[in-house]
């Protein structure tokens, strides 16, 4: 009798011991999930990945004349989106601090009216969050009707808190498909 | 360590016979014995797949396949090796010995233990369906994005992407119930005076690989369901259009798949220091330093996981970081290296089959550890990675270190298994000609990747022929004597020379006072341990 409820409450030890374990299990789970907005929010804050704040920010007059920034564009259609787009310029040297103006051309050749988004990225990483947008077409779809060819300006300006020895940036465009 | 052991005689339970035996079986060597033949079973099936990849390596050019095809098997073989044959073994020898290691009656949860073995055969199911509905014209094949299931090109992929979602949800499932079950047995079964510092180093190995499947399994879990979802519900994870980003997918992925590695590795590193003490008639060399480097290895192998990506691009600081951490991991690992050549150090050593492969195991995986260390080095990775040298060196790790562990361990307790003594020359023979045709396959492939061979391609520059060439005549003898391995179980389990209880001379520990092979139930009287 006594072996009996000796192993009954083992059983139940047992039992408890392995819903504790589940809980680590969930909560790995939940960890797995929690990393996508803490991966955004640290790539954001670092500049990880060249992700750059994508709204628009105020201009400010401190005009650094003394340094040259030489900032480069490059442009890419993801697959599945039927545009052609590119820069009008593909560099331009700026102050930091001045504010500039940029045009993209995207033309749609796909017969029927498609929505595309364009995302950002500035490169070398610890520049992007010295990148600075006034107005962007990437704040917003762009809708193209077919065989529409649309000039699209960037204002921007490069933040005069730049370090140093960044002489040189790239900021690259890639426009998808957008969402439906 | 003295044991005072009981041992009872076998207990006359009605068992259902037949196939149903083996599907309602609660009983832990029932299901260990399950788990060892599904994973040997896979083993060859994951070896037919790469013996077809060689012979399309055997030359420059493509002859036998179409590069989607190619595709599939390097990535299904990956699946299977790791998932469906290491995994499952390494649980195949913790369901058979780890209750009679610690002096416990069965596993702690025996029917989740069941539930726990009979996922897998779906999975692997699920895993290699899509090749054979490929040729009724139903989908295009198996996943074709190597095993990383890297974002983007698995939310393009086709339907054997899905399959291998599903397939890796069940493998996780799996994995998960059974370290479940494994850290319960250890925590509440052990036998009286049995203390965690008495654990038996399997035990321990054991104990660490467990809270690792439990903590990052899930987060595969959750990175294949992301997909799923990006897939086909409209999210975005992994989608820059929709806010989401590919590298995600690759730190979420690493982040299970760094763990993952010395979840394969640490119940090796648990029971070759028994292989290694029985066979030097010497006991284990500082049990405590082995205990504390594994459970320091557990650790840091969770904080490692970029350098599986060092060339996706990072900020320098944790290029640092991770490369420095990395390199950490040597310095634990050197620790257990040291106990191992000190168990053996001077000990009367005999080298039958399973001390064989434990002295070869050190070696190579020693290989292995070493051109590990390179790859973590920043500057250096960006020349080797994604080529033939990071194929050789996880070969080294996985094959030598792994499932040439396993092998030892099938020599050293196949005889308290089945009651029957292997034929030792033939185990012999297989040491030798593995050892051999192993580093005659995968020593070329460091040359390959350093001129700068890139993996996962079907197709190879000129100048790469004589090697792969090698390689692949050495790789084939590899998977041929893999056969005699077979033959060797299987006529072990039918018969042969009856098996002592103690069956080595100089073998320790509580599985080896119990008869060869041992009763269907075992230590329903605990020993105690004094």
């Amino acid at each position: 009798m006594e072996k009996i409820s000796a192993i009954a409450s083992l059983s139940q030890l047992n039992r408890q011991l392995g819903y504790k374990l589940l809980v680590i299990v969930a909560m790995a789970l939940a960890f797995a999930y929690g990393l996508v907005p803490l991966y955004d929010v640290l790539c954001r804050v670092t500049g990880l990945n060249g992700k750059t704040e994508n709204v628009a920010v105020s201009a400010q007059s401190r005009v650094d004349a003394t340094r040259w920034v030489e900032v480069s564009f490059t442009s890419n259609v993801m697959p599945g989106l039927a545009w052609s787009f590119h820069p009008v310029q593909s560099s331009i040297r700026v102050h930091p601090g001045k504010i500039e103006t940029v045009t993209f051309i995207a033309r749609n050749m796909a017969n029927e009216t498609v929505a595309g988004q364009a995302v950002p990225s500035v490169s070398p990483g610890k520049a992007s969050e010295y990148f600075k947008k006034i107005e962007c077409f990437c704040f917003q779809r762009q809708d193209l009707k077919a065989g529409e060819s649309r000039e699209m300006p960037l204002r921007f300006y490069v933040s005069p808190d730049i370090p140093d020895d960044v002489k040189a940036l790239t900021l690259s465009y890639a426009f998808y498909s957008a969402i439906k | 360590m003295s044991y005072s052991t009981t041992v009872d005689h076998e207990e006359h339970h009605d068992h259902p016979s037949g196939m149903l035996r083996w599907l309602t079986t609660t009983n832990h060597k029932d299901i260990g014995t399950m788990y060892l033949t599904f994973s040997l079973i896979m083993f060859m099936v994951g070896g037919a797949m790469i013996m077809a990849v060689r012979a399309e390596l055997f030359q420059p050019g493509l002859q036998l396949m179409h590069p989607e095809f190619y595709n599939q098997l390097i990535g299904v073989h990956a699946l299977v090796m790791i998932f469906a044959a290491l995994m499952p073994a390494a649980t195949g020898f913790a369901n058979w010995m780890l209750p009679l290691q610690i002096g416990a009656p069965d596993m702690a949860l025996p029917r989740l233990n069941n539930w726990g073995f009979w996922l897998l055969p779906p999975a692997a199911i699920l895993l290699t369906l899509p090749f054979t509905l490929a040729l009724f014209g139903i989908g295009d094949g198996a996943i074709a994005t190597g095993w990383t299931f890297y974002a983007p090109l698995s939310v393009q992929g086709g339907i054997g992407v899905d399959f291998a979602i599903f397939a890796v949800h069940l493998l996780g499932i799996s994995s998960v119930m059974g370290s479940i079950n494994i850290i319960v047995t250890i925590f509440n079964m052990r036998a009286p005076g049995m203390t965690l510092m008495k654990l038996p180093l399997f035990a321990w190995g054991w104990l660490i690989t467990a809270f690792l499947l439990i903590a990052t399994i899930p987060v595969l879990a959750g990175a294949v369901t992301m997909l799923l979802t990006d897939r086909h519900f409209g999210t975005h994870f992994f989608d820059a259009a929709g806010g989401g980003d590919p590298i995600l997918f690759q730190h979420l992925f690493w982040f299970f798949g760094h763990p993952e590695v010395y979840i394969l590795l640490l119940p090796v590193w648990g029971f070759i220091p028994q292989i290694l003490s029985t066979f030097a008639r010497k006991p284990i060399y500082g049990y405590k330093a082995q205990v504390y480097s594994l459970c320091a290895i557990g650790v840091l192998s969770v904080v490692v996981w970029a350098h599986h990506f060092f060339t996706a691009g990072m900020p320098v600081p944790a290029l640092l970081y991770f490369m420095y951490s990395t390199m950490a991991i040597s310095l634990p690992l050197a620790v257990l290296f040291y106990c191992w050549i000190a168990t053996i150090w001077r000990g009367s050593m005999t080298f039958e089959t399973p001390m064989l492969f434990a002295i070869g195991w050190i070696i190579l995986f020693g290989i292995g550890g070493l051109t590990g260390l390179v790859l973590a080095d920043v500057a250096a990775d960006a020349q080797y990675h994604h080529t033939y040298f990071v194929v050789a060196h996880f070969h080294y790790t996985l094959f030598a270190g792994g499932i040439m562990g396993i092998m030892a361990g099938v020599y050293y307790w196949l005889p308290k298994m089945t009651g029957h003594m292997y034929n030792e020359k033939l185990g012999k023979l297989h040491f030798w000609l593995t050892a051999i045709s192993f580093n005659l396959t995968f020593i070329p492939q460091f040359f390959l990747g350093l001129a700068g061979m890139p993996r996962r391609i079907p197709d190879y520059a000129l100048q790469f022929s004589e090697f792969n060439m090698i390689s692949s005549i050495a790789a084939f003898t590899l998977g041929l004597t893999q056969l005699l391995f077979v033959y060797n179980i299987v006529s072990c389990v039918r018969g042969g020379k009856k098996a002592t209880d103690k069956v080595w001379e100089g073998s320790n520990g509580l599985e080896w006072t119990l008869p060869s092979p041992p009763p269907y139930h075992t230590f329903n009287e605990q020993p105690v341990i004094r």
